[in-house]
């Protein structure tokens, strides 16, 4: 009965969108402001439906009705309430049911503000999210259905969850990620329909800028959180692997970047009309295209993608919007002129445009890598693997070309800048920098990458502080107040290029973390009995006991007992363990040991047998990688920052 | 739920008596260390499991090859031998990169390609607007007023006055 009920509102929230998209339409072209108002509100009746058909579906999944065949492949009996919650988006049906309805909350939020000044914009704006609503719901009614029956008896009992998504992090980490891809969309949209009505002036950009920004947090935080993830649960000594599926989220978050840099050329300037339109068009089919890898099974074998149901849609309808919108924006090129030219290849225009270009050539990496090896099993008939060193030595020098430009650009004036004044602005910032490479030098560090990689990180921190600085003390010989009070009262004035300078500061820290692990990470990997060491970095692992024992929730715990010494003195005990879950699945849990210098990583290599009389372990030292934890808090500080309404004068 | 406690200890079992028949010892009798085995298996990815590089993928054939490489060390294969070894038996898809011939070159010249047209794309239109450009004035204003240092600070304020009013 319930399933059915799921299902039925699920279908008619499916007609409902469509309602919404063809009499917007039509509304549009019969110039109705009743049928645009129908359209509206239908876009409106869209949420409370989906509201419905996911709290049924959480409430199967909390209730342990196995005979929908998702809660049974998702639940158990022994998992806790929230995460029976939480498995609604831990299996494709779900997650999809989580998408549309995070796209119906977004779109009725666009749908329910004040549309007076820009009633033109209101149909094409919902036509665009309402196609692409529709598009996800559909997936669900016809392909995967969250509500879907197992025929005959219905189990005792679920498959239970992926235990590597039991992780706090895992919780949070795909609701950020879908975030910050749902909510794309509706810049996207605005954009759209910015094209199509022929108001191709700033507006839309102005209206969604906080929209952009707070896509942009929440597909950072996606990022950052899964790499917490990984270092956390998967037990590889590391963060981030340039898996195809990583990439599928960095993708768009490359081009929201650029996007964000370059929106603000066309508010300040009047210029990169085309380019802006571009760059949303990418991130938003980058974002279905990102989905597209992850869901189709494309990335197991080309002939899983020819066989998965979803995989064919999501390849026709990104080839429908991608060639649908590039389509609008070479239809609108002429209204698209820049009002402006640039007049200087060092103004901060010029150098958001480079900044542009970087982003997009790792873009041009990361996308070519994914699909290299499925080109290579369509073309030659055998895959092959394109992995971290490729991505590492072809993104390197990229990634510091954008921190050079972090460190420069915030000194160079819009419209116009030369070298003489450039150069002024930073040779004193650049001095000062240059003390990181010579600290660490005589720390013992003589290869060149780092020591660049660190006199970048030193010019981007040194610059950043001194634009705070030199603007609070610059306002406060002006104004009596204290150099505190105006260093806030600054911040507050301009919050977007204040937040993005303490996002600059952020990407850095992380840079700093990035360093250490890339560069100097060590490991061992050794089997060893209770009472024996194992030495690395300068530090001795003590292993003191091996337990092994069932919980009561079903897991049989083995866990290792080590003591970590340094010059001496204990510092920590260390428990790595792993569990196996009910149905033999297995979940490598590392004992670290956490500083703002190093990390000391331990996990039991359970993969290679256990006994207490010989047990494998691997170790591995992280120096400075806690930066990369600090960067993301960092971060979230700042666009919090930038994205925070302006007080009304 | 205590039905599955059998299968546990089975699994349990199953490892205890790997380790028995694998490493016994460190180097499992070869001499060969683990952090040799790794070094080479580091750079191989699983035939197998999907973008997982051989020395931590969980797979009982990934453990296998582990201890392929070892033997092989314990028998002087150099790493480019074994690595040469495990491309004849099961590919290129093996190896981290895909060799650089044939049709796999592509993988290396279409990124570079497209960035360095990039990069003229970019520099034919950064021609093109200084051409268009007539009105040089503002750069020379800049220039004289840079040539006064005392300028600078009121330059400075003046601009970011300019820039906190222009805020929307």
């Amino acid at each position: 009965m319930l399933p059915n009920l799921g299902y039925g509102v699920l279908l008619l929230t499916f007609l409902v969108t469509l309602y919404s998209v063809v009499i917007a339409i039509v509304g549009h072209s019969k110039k109705s402001a009743a049928m645009i108002e129908s359209a509206r509100r239908a876009m409106l009746l869209t949420w409370p439906l989906l509201t419905i058909s996911s709290a049924i579906l959480i409430y199967l999944l909390v209730n342990e009705h196995y005979e929908v065949e998702y809660v049974w492949s998702v639940t158990n009996s022994t998992m806790p309430l929230y995460l029976k919650v939480t498995a609604w988006w831990g299996g494709q049906p779900g997650s999809l049911l989580f998408w549309g309805w995070l796209l119906s909350s977004f779109t009725s939020a666009v749908a329910i503000r004040k549309w007076d000044r820009d009633r033109d914009l209101l149909p094409w704006v919902l036509v665009v999210a309402g196609i692409t609503l529709a598009f996800f719901l559909s997936l669900n009614v016809f392909f995967e259905n969250p509500f879907k029956l197992i025929p005959g008896v219905a189990p005792l009992d679920g498959r239970g969850l992926n235990p590597l998504l039991r992780h706090p992090g895992m919780i949070i980490h795909p609701p950020a990620q879908y975030l910050g891809f749902v909510s794309f969309t509706i810049p996207f949209a605005f954009a759209l329909s910015a094209l199509i009505t022929g108001r191709t002036d700033d507006r839309w950009i102005r209206l969604t800028r906080r929209w952009t920004l707070w896509a942009w947090l929440f597909l950072s935080l996606g990022l950052v959180l899964g790499m917490r993830w990984a270092y956390d649960v998967l037990g590889w000594g590391g963060y981030w692997g340039w898996d195809p599926v990583e990439i599928a989220a960095l993708m768009p978050w490359l081009t929201g970047t650029a996007f964000l840099h370059s929106v603000m050329i066309q508010e300040k300037r009047g210029m990169l009309k085309h380019w802006n339109m571009i760059l949303i068009i990418l991130t938003y089919d980058l974002v279905l295209f990102g989905t597209f890898l992850t869901r189709s099974g494309v990335l197991s074998s080309v002939h899983a993608f020819a066989e998965s149901e979803i995989g064919p849609m999501f390849f026709v309808f990104i080839g429908f919007t991608f060639i649908t919108s590039i389509a609008l924006v070479i239809y609108r090129w002429a209204d698209l002129k820049s009002e402006t030219e640039m007049k200087s290849m060092l103004s901060r225009e010029a150098l958001f445009l480079l900044n542009n270009l970087l982003f997009l050539s790792i873009l041009v990496v990361s996308f070519w890598g994914v699909i290299f090896p499925l080109l290579s099993e369509l073309f030659t008939g055998s895959k092959v693997t394109v992995g971290p060193p490729f991505y590492e030595r072809a993104t390197g020098p990229l990634w510091g070309g954008l921190m050079l430009l972090m460190g420069v650009a915030p000194l160079s004036a819009w419209g116009h800048s030369t070298i003489k004044t450039l150069g002024r602005a930073i040779w004193k910032p650049a001095l000062v920098a240059l003390l990181a490479p010579i600290f660490a030098f005589a720390n013992g560090i003589t290869n060149w990458i780092p020591l660049s990689g660190f006199t970048l990180v030193a010019l981007v921190i040194t610059v950043t502080i001194n634009e705070f600085g030199r603007g609070a003390l610059a306002r406060s010989r002006k104004s009596d107040e204290n150099f505190f009070v105006e260093l806030w009262n600054l911040t507050k004035r301009n919050r977007r290029r204040y937040g993005g300078y303490i996002i600059h500061i952020s990407m850095v820290l992380m840079g700093i973390g990035i360093l250490g692990i890339e560069l100097f990470q060590t490991e061992t990997q050794r089997h060893i009995s209770i009472g024996d060491t194992i030495e690395l970095a300068g530090y001795t692992l003590h292993y003191d006991d091996l337990a092994q024992f069932p919980h009561e929730d079903g897991r049989y715990i083995t866990r290792a007992e080590m003591t970590l010494v340094k010059d001496g003195e204990v510092i920590d005990q260390l428990t790595p363990r792993f569990d196996i879950y009910p149905g033999g699945q297995p979940m490598t849990i590392p004992g670290v040991r956490s500083t703002l210098v190093d990390d000391v990583y331990v996990i039991l290599v359970n993969w290679e047998g256990i006994s207490a009389n010989s047990t494998p372990f691997k170790v591995y030292h992280n120096p400075l990688v806690k930066w990369v934890w600090i960067g993301g808090y960092v971060f979230i500080l700042g666009i919090l920052i930038a994205a925070w309404p302006e007080e009304e004068n | 739920m205590k039905k599955l406690y059998p299968l546990f200890l089975f699994v349990i079992l199953l490892s205890l008596f790997s380790v028995g028949s694998v490493a016994a010892q460190d180097g499992g009798g070869t001499g060969v260390s683990d952090d040799e085995v790794n070094l080479i298996a580091h750079e191989l990815f699983c035939p197998v499991c999907e973008n997982t590089p051989l020395d931590v993928c969980e797979t009982q054939a990934c453990k296998q090859w582990r201890e392929l490489i070892r033997l092989k060390l314990s028998e002087g294969w150099t790493e480019k031998e074994i690595k040469q070894y495990f491309v004849d038996n099961y590919g290129a898809r093996v190896l981290a990169e895909p060799p650089a011939e044939g049709f796999y070159l592509l993988v290396y010249f279409v990124p570079p390609i497209v960035i360095l047209a990039g990069l003229f794309i970019l520099f034919r239109a950064f021609r093109q607007w200084k051409k268009n450009d007539k009105d040089q004035v503002d750069i020379q204003i800049a220039e004289a007023n840079s040539t006064s240092s005392s300028d600078t600070n009121d330059e400075y304020i003046a601009r970011l006055e300019e820039e906190m009013r222009k805020r929307d």
